[in-house]
């Protein structure tokens, strides 16, 4: 065969092959959708928003208590997470060079890595160990650790995008540093902060592995953020591996709300993204 | 963050120059203590998996990782098939995924129409944002029957003369936990490589093509060369997402705490074993191993992604700033 | 030109970027109510000299100074000076219009107003009317003050960034390039606004365009890299330049 042809033909070849692992790749999201849809759709009525779990083997009931621990959980881990991550984010944008944000910057990196069980670890020696009882405090500062580094590496990639001559207008008018990082620079790249924010929510609200030993799950109603909870991703974990074919019917129905509740999130954080890029671009 | 209306760092209304800056001070505080937050965390982290795992490392020292006993009630503990498991499901896991994902974030950047390629690498990216335990519950239920019914019986009939496909076949097991593994980190792959691939310069793509070479060849000849550090960058971050990634892997791997040649029979995890026995444990000495566990699973991973950082900082120069997911 | 009493000098200025000399020891004197030009070839140290006189030179890394600046005849750079404080006495405006894209155009004009306790809503009203008057700029935005500041066309955002600068009443208004990223016309209408601003303001402007300086200043100082090589009244500059490079430099032999 000509040499030029069979070269051609390699190249043409390998595109095809390129082509085929595009499909494998895309082909999970589908089945997992397309299964998540088949199985859970039907058992998504009322009772499974507004009831909490029927008594094991009983047909009904639904995950009420799980949404509303989902809810306060990652609500709390929100209220220690995002001020320290957008604020360690706002530090390093605004002192870039200095040690702290060197170190910083570096340690929040170690941080996304760490596997979230190990942070799990770390919440139940700090707080159930010491409390000696389960909590959906622990599980709220497992998923604040979580959300940190993320939230702080967003902010400050955000932040380093609103240009300098804005900030020197800022200054060059009077304004003191803190009002002109505030009122201008964090102001202009809001929706940014908070795409950053909400990315890092749809991830944590997903977690299981940090709360089976914090939060440990509860088959209750309850809204004490002092006693053991129940959670959506916890509920999936635990009525998967249950015996009864209603309990796998509710985990299937529950991880469609959880895949729901993420992606909305993610897709939001997008289009927001796009908007802001926009306006630099 | 506007609670703070009333600046009150001037004294001075009238046009005088001077005046002291108080609240510039104060903000640069608040900021400082939410920075030095992280490091003081991490640095709480490490030392209270050290102070857990103190009992274990007294009793078991460096022995914990080459013995192969779990076994709770005699309170012996080595950890050797879990870091097996770890490492043998995380590297079969790249093996699937790193083939595939590089072949799409090639055919991304190089090869694919404009029009498609945003979609294609968002739907791909969407991956990376489904929850673990869904993937678990998937695996379990969807995939796992597909494998035991069609996928492990045709392995076996095919190659059974190898040690790695013989055995009875279970269903959960090393080799779907891989599976399940690969593609789950074929996202963070894709993305991060891309990222790398896009920050080739045009002119090492131009220079091949202007020699005679075909797209194919520009791209195994001069993209991919000038990509190199940073693909395995790309490659050892997803490695780092395998070594710690807990529910999905609980749910397919079987939690059985042998080594065995067979990549259908059980196996066991770090992850794992702390997912599973954490909650349930008795003992002080118990608790000491699994936090001994972590210990040993966080140092890994840190330097796995410490590793990957530099890799791919050093291509693309831009800063460490792969593996942002979606 | 004994008439106007000088408000704002510089004595043996140099401006360094770490060791890198910027501008070397510059003596000068801005008079009131009097426009003032710096020219010379890009790079020659204007710009540096420009952002000495309201400390925002030393924002740049590793920016620094020796010499003094007075304004009033107090040193600007006195160990208990606020530079904050500072800046509302000499505004700036810069190369290109930066408007703050989240504010309206209302709250653009007010942005350095509020920096010393609101003042009450009427008084409000009135300064940016007269604000928005002198920036020539009224007519075009008063039926849309709470809109936004980007929807509008680069020369108005100029005009409103000239605004922002004057709402505060400033002694000093800098100028760096006003219109170097604006279309002929909008240029125009800054230039006409500039010679009018004079009577209220004392005013030194940066610029690369000879014709702009010869036009709206009365003083004109050139510079060439990084020294301060002749300052004397424009006429005389631009028709008996007494230094050869500066003669080569208006006439276009090079720059």
């Amino acid at each position: 065969m000509n040499r030029r042809v069979l070269r051609r033909w390699i190249s043409n070849f390998m595109v095809g092959t390129m082509i085929f692992a595009v499909l494998i790749a895309v082909l999970p999201l589908v089945l997992i959708l397309a299964t998540l849809l088949v199985k859970g759709v039907s058992s998504l009525n009322l009772a499974f928003f507004l009831k909490t779990p029927a008594p094991a083997g009983e047909s009904g009931g639904g995950v009420a208590h799980a949404i509303i621990g989902t809810l306060m959980m990652v609500g709390a881990a929100c209220l220690i997470g995002l001020p320290i991550g957008i604020g360690a984010g706002i530090f390093s944008a605004e002192y870039p060079s200095s040690r702290l944000a060197t170190i910083t910057r570096f340690i929040s990196d170690v941080m996304n890595g760490t596997p979230s069980i190990v942070v799990g670890v770390f919440a139940w020696t700090l707080i159930v160990a010491r409390q000696k009882h389960f909590s959906g405090y622990a599980g709220s500062a497992a998923l604040a650790m979580l959300m940190i580094p993320m939230v702080m590496r967003t902010t400050e990639e955000m932040i380093k995008l609103v240009p300098h001559s804005l900030r020197e207008a800022a200054l060059a008018l009077g304004y003191p540093r803190w009002r002109t990082s505030l009122a201008v620079v964090v102001r202009t790249t809001l929706p940014g902060i908070v795409t950053g924010s909400l990315l890092a929510v749809a991830r944590v609200s997903g977690e299981t592995a940090p709360l089976l030993f914090t939060a440990l799950g509860s088959q209750f109603m309850g809204t004490n953020l002092n006693q053991p909870m129940g959670a959506l991703p916890l509920t999936v974990y635990t009525y998967a591996n249950g015996p009864y074919e209603d309990w796998h019917r509710l985990a299937w129905a529950t991880a469609l709300v959880l895949i729901l509740v993420v992606f909305v999130l993610s897709l939001s954080a997008r289009i927001a993204t796009r908007r802001i890029f926009g306006r630099y671009g | 963050m506007t609670a703070i209306t009333q600046p009150a760092e001037v004294s001075d209304q009238g046009h005088g120059l001077e005046g002291r800056n108080v609240s510039d001070a104060a903000f640069r505080g608040v900021l400082t203590v939410c920075a030095a937050a992280i490091p003081i965390l991490m640095g709480f982290l490490v030392w209270e998996l050290y102070a857990g795992s103190r009992l274990a490392i007294s009793r078991f020292g460096v022995r914990f990782v080459t013995t192969s006993i779990w076994d709770p009630v005699a309170e012996k503990f080595g950890a050797l098939p879990l870091i097996f498991g770890t490492l043998l499901s995380s590297l079969l896991a790249l093996l699937i995924a790193v083939p595939l994902s590089l072949g799409v974030a090639i055919y991304l950047t190089e090869f694919a129409p404009e029009r498609i390629r945003k979609p294609i690498s968002f739907l791909i990216e969407l991956l990376a944002a489904i929850p673990s335990v869904v993937y678990g519950l998937w695996g379990v239920f969807f995939l796992l029957p597909f494998l035991r019914t069609s996928v492990f019986p045709f392995l076996k009939a095919t190659f059974g003369f190898l040690p790695f496909f013989q055995g009875p076949i279970y269903g959960q097991s090393m080799l779907a936990a891989s599976i399940i593994l690969a593609i789950m980190v074929m996202p963070y792959i894709m993305s991060v490589s891309r990222e790398v691939l896009v920050s080739v310069p045009n002119s090492q793509r131009e220079a091949a093509l202007a020699m005679g070479a075909t797209r194919w060849e520009a791209v195994i000849s001069a993209i991919v060369p000038y990509a190199k550090s940073g693909i395995i960058g790309a490659i050892i971050l997803g490695l780092g997402r395998a070594l710690g990634e807990t529910m999905a892997v609980t749910m397919l791997i079987g939690n059985r705490n042998e080594i065995a040649a067979s990549l259908f029979a059980p196996g066991y995890t770090m992850a794992a074993v702390i997912a599973n026995e954490f909650s349930e444990a008795a003992s002080d000495i118990h608790f000491s191993a699994l936090s001994y566990v972590a210990l040993v699973l966080f140092l890994v991973t840190v330097l796995v992604n410490a590793g990957a950082r530099i890799l791919i900082w050093r291509t693309s120069r831009g800063g460490p700033q792969g593996g942002r997911g979606i | 030109m004994a008439d106007f009493p000088i408000r704002l000098a510089t004595e043996n200025l140099s401006a360094f970027y770490g060791e890198t000399v910027g501008v070397k020891n510059v003596s000068l004197g801005f008079t009131t109510n009097q426009v003032h030009a710096l020219i010379g070839p890009s790079g020659c140290g204007k710009s540096t000299y420009l952002r000495t006189l309201n400390r925002m030179h030393e924002l740049s890394p590793a920016g620094r100074i020796t010499g003094r600046v007075l304004l009033d005849g107090d040193d600007i750079y006195a160990p208990r000076v606020n530079t904050m404080q500072l800046r509302r006495r000499i505004g700036m405006v810069f190369q290109k219009p930066t408007p703050f894209p989240t504010m309206s155009i209302y709250q653009n004009v007010t942005a350095g107003l509020m920096l010393n306790g609101r003042p009450p809503r009427r008084a409000l009203d009135e300064m940016v009317e007269k604000a928005l008057r002198e920036a020539a700029l009224w007519d075009e935005v008063k039926d849309r003050l709470h809109s936004s500041a980007v929807a509008l066309s680069g020369g108005q955002q100029q005009r409103l960034c000239v605004a922002r600068t004057i709402a505060p009443r400033p002694d000093v208004i800098l100028l760096d390039e006003p219109t170097a990223a604006l279309d002929p016309q909008g240029s125009q209408r800054i230039e006409e606004l500039v010679f009018q601003l004079k009577r209220d303001f004392t005013i030194v402007i940066v610029t690369h365009n000879m014709q702009q300086a010869a036009r709206v200043s009365d003083t004109t100082t050139f510079f060439y890299v990084g020294t301060m090589v002749e300052h004397g009244p424009t006429k005389q500059i631009f028709t008996r330049p007494k230094n050869e490079q500066t003669e080569a430099y208006i006439t276009g032999r090079f720059g």
